[in-house]
């Protein structure tokens, strides 16, 4: 009632003139000013839509369904798999890659390089020239790994015979898969295409796979999502760094590997791969990320982000309430600091699945549990603090399993929604590596980047029309 | 002594704080030995040997255990208030970081750094404002809408969408408002009191509630609805909301009500409410028959200073016309025989309204760019026309120029205008205190009328300088400051709008007899 209204002391929000605000104030009154900007880029027709969705209850209660679901996926390694075989929808020539849908002609330099790359890997091409020609024949299919419940990390590319982590959310029976990380340097993912980059992915292929397979089945599966919530604790973010989260695994894996029928010398060769590449595990947090977000995806009203995804050229999101359709816009240049020698004219714009990290509220949304990378980036602790922070205001809740010491033990803020990215303005953040424009020259700096508002306004329009047909 | 166990699958937690929580959970009433860790086998066998566990669970080290030991009535509460406290954010991620961070973007961000947050003022532009209105309201806040230029189709749906929520929507343009005692946007610093008042227009409410303050009364609330309540299809939604609210409301036992005159629909059904109030009630319809509104406990005010003065007196149980509104003692300038004409510059809208009104009573045809009768629309707005009275806050004068309440300078040059007419007997001005105003508005106009006058005397005429300060002792500005200043330069202030319009009538039918005789 409005008259309770005069029963209460008066508390003013002032969206508009900060004198207002001064005047209240100085009249002895309770008000707090709006750090107020026309949301949606002043798009004033999507202001009104998002306008209708603020606290909206239908939209309340699908978040509230997609949030648990999310929260209670519990991700499980289960195995290792030949896309091939395992991946849902996979066809015999087909290629995928990362972020949302591109063509051929439209990919980025690393994209390309790694597409020849795995052309030369199946054997479905003998040189470059020619890997390259089948590539822009139209004779392969693209798609997104997305597209097959699958993740990767830069270009993402995911042939038919390469072999993928197999995760299983035990809570809805759900499956996940991301390639193998290759390490550093050269690499496919980077655009890389040499016989060294070849061989060592038969290698992965042929002796890493297998070993993983038979360890993995020894130990009956391996729960992630503890081990992503020590690693927490342990100074990775498990998007951007991964140092603890590898460690773990290793420290998991090691005896049930020894177990194995896996000769010395291979098990040696094993080991000091994994050993050797602090971001082994980023492609098992990437894996069990896409688990725990697609367990939130499809709740019909819901506005909380399921993915986040870059191909390169174009930075694309999905939405639990709006299927399986793509809001786009051009990746941005991502801000960061580069290796001696090179600089913002030499980095292709943002690339890979690894958002899906932050999408599932770890990488940059858990920054503050990870200081040591901070300097990496640019920034103090308390930077990683405020960035953590800041996503709180953009989010539906708190992931309880990941929590931040920094934040004396709070979770870590998880689940974006799109009505208040469009209200606050705030970007989600994202640590992410600077791959070289150019195929093959691999990761050149690291920084932050954040999302391109113009995804979520176009989320926003997409869900109201949606919700209101309702 | 009995046993509980509870394990929670999946739930990582770190040694320290599965510590603490123990720590909490053995203080428990009834609760002789407890643990809470997770059940890596190492943990499980120290639990069996502390006697915790009677055996090994099936429990893996990613699983929380929460193992207990006391009286059997006691555990099943404990293990509750354990999980709960598991399950609880931590007391940072509620309050204290949060002050620590960035300001808020957004309405909803807003609510939560200013607890209890219970209104939103709004002026923004009015392109995006009607969005804003729309989430406070989904979020269950008031709204002061100040922003203008929101169409009366949005209008009419916030009204909705706020009375399905039972919540008010003040506005649009709505540029004044006391809830509570707080002024808000342009308004006064008035005494709290009896006396509540609904108003579709803002100076309107602004000269009521001062002189209200002047006469020794005060304000219990003030509410603005925005000038297109009362149209027809608005159907005066915020009128009547508050209208019921100030009725339900014990602190007030007299009530105004200020507009333009509605249509007769809308009037009838905010007159039919109001006989229902159970109290007194004012009504100032600007310009209507006071016959159409009177009954029972309704009483009409044919202007803004009859409302204040009916309701001062009703609200000190004396009958609404103990207090008589007339015009005060003045000196009449001797004026020269062509000075016949009232020229009136106002920064308050209702004020320019009402000076027509009477105006139009004691010397007819009134022009002005918001007139009266349409017929008296003046073709040139910059160029007055015998009676001429302006209202320089229309849109006309303030695109892309602050309020006259802020900037005086149109105002000024207006006055210097209008001193050069050798036809003008009599400039009316209007001056509005309070939050939001000018901070020394005398300091502005003081020099212009200085300046006027000495035109006029150099012409060889004397020229009348009238008007009144709406505003209060306790406004940012001070009423009496302001006064002296205007006074010091010979300007002939009344307490109110209607007695200083009726002067300049008075001065211009007087020292036109005058002149006569001359």
């Amino acid at each position: 009632m409005i008259q309770a209204l005069f029963q209460e002391k008066l508390h003013v929000l002032n969206v508009g003139l900060s004198s207002f605000a001064d005047s209240i104030t100085r009249a002895g009154g309770s008000v707090l000013q709006i750090e107020w900007a026309p949301p949606a880029q002043g798009q004033q027709e999507v202001g009104r839509a998002l306008a209708r969705l603020v606290n909206l209850l239908s939209v309340e209660t699908a978040n509230q369904t997609a949030f648990d679901a999310y929260q209670s996926a519990q991700p499980v390694l289960k195995g290792v798999g030949t896309a091939g075989q395992v991946l849902p929808n996979i066809t015999e020539r087909m290629i995928l890659h990362s972020g949302p849908p591109i063509a051929w002609k439209e990919m980025c330099g690393p994209m390309k390089g790694a597409i020849v790359g795995a052309i030369l890997y199946e054997g479905w091409a003998e040189n470059l020239a020619r890997a390259e020609a089948m590539a822009s024949s139209g004779d392969i299919t693209f798609e997104p790994c997305h597209h097959h419940n699958a993740v990767g990390p830069m270009a993402g590319i995911i042939s038919p015979s390469m072999p993928v982590w197999m995760v299983t959310n035990t809570t809805n029976g759900h499956q996940a898969f991301c390639n193998f990380n290759e390490g550093l340097g050269k690499a496919l993912r980077f655009g890389a295409n040499g016989p060294d980059v070849i061989t060592r992915l038969k290698w992965m292929g042929q002796v890493l796979a297998p070993a993983l397979r038979a360890s993995i089945e020894l130990l009956g599966g391996i729960d992630l999502k503890p081990m992503m919530a020590q690693a927490l604790h342990m100074g990775d973010e498990v998007h951007n760094r991964n140092a603890a989260a590898s460690s773990l695994f290793l420290k998991r894996l090691i005896s049930a590997l020894l177990k194995t029928r896996t000769s010395a010398a291979d098990i040696a060769a094993v080991v000091e791969f994994i050993a050797g590449n602090d971001h082994f595990f980023l492609n098992l947090s990437m894996a069990a990320c896409k688990a725990m977000t697609d367990a939130a995806h499809g709740v019909p009203g819901s506005s909380m982000v399921t993915a986040m995804a870059r191909n390169g050229v174009e930075f694309g999101i999905r939405v639990s309430g709006t299927g399986s359709r793509w809001f786009t816009a051009p990746a941005p240049v991502v801000d960061g600091l580069f290796f001696p020698g090179y600089s913002t004219a030499d980095a292709a714009p943002d690339l890979g699945d690894s958002a899906i990290t932050e999408t599932a509220g770890v990488g940059g949304f858990a920054m503050a549990a990870s200081p040591a990378i901070v300097k990496f980036v640019g920034g103090t602790p308390q930077d990683a603090i405020d960035n953590t922070m800041a996503m709180t205001h953009i989010t539906v809740g708190r992931n309880n399993a990941f929590t931040l010491p920094a934040l004396n033990f709070a979770g870590s803020p998880a689940g974006i929604d799109i009505r208040k990215v469009v209200d606050t303005g705030i970007q989600p953040i994202i640590n992410t590596g600077i791959a070289h424009r150019e195929a093959g020259v691999g990761q050149i700096g690291a920084g932050i980047t954040r999302a391109p508002l113009a995804c979520f306004t176009q989320a926003v329009s997409a869900l109201a029309k949606l919700v209101s047909a309702t | 002594m009995a046993r509980a166990t509870k394990i929670i699958r999946n739930f990582y937690r770190d040694s320290v704080s599965l510590m603490q929580l123990s720590s909490t959970i053995t203080k428990l009433p009834g609760v002789e030995q407890a643990s809470a860790i997770m059940a890596s086998p190492n943990n499980v066998t120290l639990l069996v040997e502390a006697g915790l566990l009677a055996k090994p669970v099936e429990a893996g080290a990613n699983d929380l255990l929460i193992a207990l030991q006391g009286n059997a009535e006691a555990l099943e509460s404990a293990l509750t208030a354990a999980e709960s406290a598991l399950k609880q954010p931590s007391p940072s991620s509620t309050g204290n970081e949060q002050s620590r961070g960035m300001s808020p973007r957004s309405i909803e961000m807003g609510l939560g750094n200013l607890i209890g947050a219970n209104l939103v003022l709004i002026s923004t532009p009015g392109e995006y404002a009607a969005a804003e209105a729309f989430k406070a309201l989904g979020l269950g806040l008031n709204v002061m809408l100040f922003s203008d230029n929101i169409e009366i189709k949005d209008e009419i749906a916030l009204k909705r969408f706020a009375q399905e929520r039972d919540l008010i929507v003040m506005g649009p343009d709505c540029g004044t408002a006391i809830i509570n005692g707080i002024p808000l946007a342009f308004a006064n610093v008035v005494r709290r009191g009896v006396i509540g008042v609904v108003a579709a227009s803002g100076t309107g409410l602004q000269q009521v509630t001062c002189l209200v303050d002047r006469w020794g009364s005060g304000i219990s609330q003030a509410i603005g609805t925005g000038g297109h309540d009362l149209h027809r299809d608005v159907g005066g939604m915020s009128m009547l909301q508050g209208l019921k609210a100030l009725a339900a409301d014990p602190s007030t036992s007299v009530i105004v009500l200020i507009s333009k005159p509605p249509s007769p629909e809308v009037a009838s059904k905010v007159l039919g409410v109001a006989s229902g109030a159970g109290k007194p009630v004012v009504v100032n319809f600007l310009g209507a028959d006071p016959d159409q509104v009177r009954r029972g406990n309704i009483y009409p005010a044919a202007t803004l200073e009859d409302a204040a003065a009916a309701a001062a007196a009703l609200a000190n149980g004396q009958p609404p016309e103990a207090r008589r509104a007339s015009v005060p003692p003045f000196s009449i300038t001797p004026l020269a025989p062509q000075q016949r004409y009232v020229r009136g510059l106002y920064s308050g809208g209702t004020f320019c309204y009402e000076a027509s009104l009477i105006l139009k009573k004691e010397l007819g045809q009134i022009n002005s760019n918001t007139p009266v009768e349409p017929g008296d629309r003046l073709s040139d707005v910059w160029t007055s026309q015998k009676h001429t009275v302006i209202d320089l806050g229309d849109d006309l004068f303030t695109r892309g120029r602050p309020h006259p309440m802020i900037d005086h300078r149109l105002r000024n040059e207006r006055l210097i205008k209008e001193a050069s007419d050798p036809e003008v007997a009599v400039i009316l001005l209007d001056v509005v205190l309070g939050y939001g105003s000018h901070p020394d508005p005398a300091a502005e106009m003081v020099p212009a009328i200085q300046k006027a006058r000495d035109l006029a005397t150099k012409a060889g005429r004397h020229l009348a300088i009238m008007g009144f300060v709406c505003g209060t002792a306790a406004d940012p500005q001070n009423l009496s400051r302001q006064e002296t200043a205007f006074r010091e330069v010979g300007v002939t202030l009344a307490e109110s709008n209607a007695q200083a319009v009726r002067m300049a009538a008075s001065m211009v039918l007087e020292a036109g007899a005058v002149g006569g005789r001359l």
